[in-house]
């Protein structure tokens, strides 16, 4: 289980995070959603240890994040960054096995190799392009390639940052299941960042709204339609007028 | 007076903006200092990345030996060039040998390269780091359990280190080779007492320098690379400058570090 409670973050005058307090049950897919710039990506990256929270703690399994040898805390996580965030200079099979090429989870190299391909199939993507640089890949390959290399390690906790911009809508419902896909299959817990509401619907087992710094509202999916909550009704149906201020 | 002037020209208001400036300086040079540290610790201490060191080891010292080369071939023959003819205003043409040696080797061999390093390499490194930084690749590199201080920057500056001094060789040799080449077929020195001078002018004290150079200037310009790249802002402008400041640092540093060991070689 992850815990988040009372994280505050602010970056100068700017105070992102207010006071954030979320759990995610263990095997289960949290969504946040909420506005840009309200701290989505800041609240993933203060769990990941990436940003330093002014205050709060941050629990994962009961323990401190902060504290603990944190390659073992890092190799339980995965995560597919919004513009996938591949090594240029690598080939495609050499970004997926990136973690077991070195370190801790260091594997031989026809081995490293052969997980890389498995994965780079789960995703649907073909043999071929194990051996191919992330530059000559089109967003959604590279978005795929982004998600083998967060599952390459068979991690307990996956994040993912934005998993369908940029992409057509028809790539984006690939990705998305995908991700659902991925997630039963290995029993991960996942915490992703949205804007996308299809995105939400296919993915999350629950929603979050951050608002402000705060969690505004949290439930079930199948809630979500039905909460009563004037923040999210509006942020949902993507109407201008409504409490949330729509800067034009 | 406006109000507003009257507060610019407040001497107070003066003293307050240079503590402010000189505060900054101070900071900025400390978290060099501390970056720096980090670098050559993670230098030290396993693992080692053997793919990262050669690859920096092949961009940073052989990729950079055609511009080094024909640099100081230019600069080794204009030398003798400038020399023949300002020594002939007083009978001094047979110095030529003596003076491109000298100088190829303490001063134009070493600075030269140094700062065709820092527009070369400092640029691409800060170029890279920092769009791996605006591209979220760092933050990668992080999650995925690699520190990139280890993977990044100790590879680069190790490379700058080892190579650079091998460059400045190369340049004290190819500038030498380029006087040599003016002074026998165009000034009609003779080739045989143009070598015999050279050889016997040098001391080892001016080759010792001239490597030590190389190896400071190499360590500047990569270490200026990687600060600059590893804390650049966000977006193009981000990256353009940090490329800029990286050249800038580089350059000034490089400038200054040649007169600290000029110094501390030299000084009578």
């Amino acid at each position: 289980m992850i815990v988040m409670e009372d994280v505050h973050k602010a970056f100068g005058p700017n105070r992102v995070l207010q006071g954030m307090n979320l759990e995610i049950a263990t095997g289960t897919s949290m969504v946040i959603i909420g506005g840009s710039g309200t701290g989505k990506s800041v609240a993933l990256k203060c769990i990941l240890g990436l940003i330093q929270p002014d205050a709060g703690r941050i629990l994962v399994d009961g323990k401190d994040a902060r504290q603990g040898d944190r390659d073992a805390f890092l190799a339980r996580f995965g995560m597919l960054f919004q513009g996938a965030a591949l090594f240029d200079s690598l080939p495609v099979w050499q970004n997926v096995a990136f973690r077991l090429l070195r370190g801790s989870l260091k594997r031989p190299k026809a081995e490293a190799y052969e997980i890389a391909v498995e994965k780079l199939r789960r995703v649907g993507l073909k043999p071929d392009v194990a051996e191919r640089l992330p530059a000559e890949l089109s967003g959604g390959m590279q978005k795929r390639v982004g998600l083998a290399r967060a599952i390459a390690a068979d991690p307990e906790i996956i994040f993912f940052d934005e998993p369908t911009t940029g992409l057509d809508p028809i790539m984006a419902g690939v990705i998305n299941e995908l991700i659902r896909e991925i997630v039963e299959e290995m029993g991960a817990t996942a915490m992703t960042i949205t804007h996308d509401m299809s995105s939400v619907r296919a993915i999350a087992d629950n929603v979050a709204m951050l608002h402000d710094g705060e969690i505004q509202w949290t439930g079930p999916v199948a809630q979500m339609d039905a909460s009563g909550d004037p923040y999210l009704d509006q942020f949902i149906n993507g109407r201008s007028d409504g409490p949330i201020e729509a800067v034009r | 007076m406006s109000d507003s002037a009257g507060a610019r020209m407040n001497p107070v208001t003066l003293l307050a903006a240079l503590g402010r400036w000189t505060l900054g300086i101070i900071a900025g040079a400390g978290r060099v200092a501390i970056f720096a540290f980090g670098a050559v610790t993670h230098i030290i201490r396993p693992p080692i990345y053997i793919r990262e060191v050669w690859l920096a080891f092949l961009h940073i010292g052989w990729l950079s030996l055609p511009v080094v080369a024909l640099t100081a071939i230019f600069t080794g023959g204009a030398l003798a060039l400038q020399i023949y003819a300002g020594g002939a205003r007083f009978n001094a043409e047979a110095v030529v040998p003596q003076i491109v040696a000298i100088g190829m080797v303490r001063e134009l061999g070493p600075v030269l390269v140094g700062l065709m390093i820092a527009a070369r390499v400092t640029s691409s490194i800060a170029a890279e780091i920092a769009t791996m930084k605006v591209t979220e690749q760092i933050d990668a590199l992080v999650t995925l359990s690699t520190h990139p201080m280890k993977y990044l920057i100790a590879p680069r500056v190790l490379a700058g280190l080892v190579t650079v001094p091998f460059l400045v060789g190369v340049g004290d040799i190819v500038g030498i080779a380029g006087g040599y080449t003016v002074a026998v077929y165009s000034l009609d020195f003779n080739a045989a007492n143009y070598l015999q001078n050279t050889v016997n002018f040098l001391e080892r004290l001016d080759i010792i320098s001239s490597l030590v150079k190389g190896c400071a200037f190499g360590f500047i310009a990569t270490l200026m690379g990687c600060y600059y790249g590893m804390n650049s802002g966000r977006g193009a402008q981000g990256v353009g400058r940090a490329t800029k400041s990286s050249v800038e640092a580089a350059a000034v540093l490089i400038l200054a570090a040649n007169f600290l060991l000029t110094g501390v070689f030299f000084s009578v």
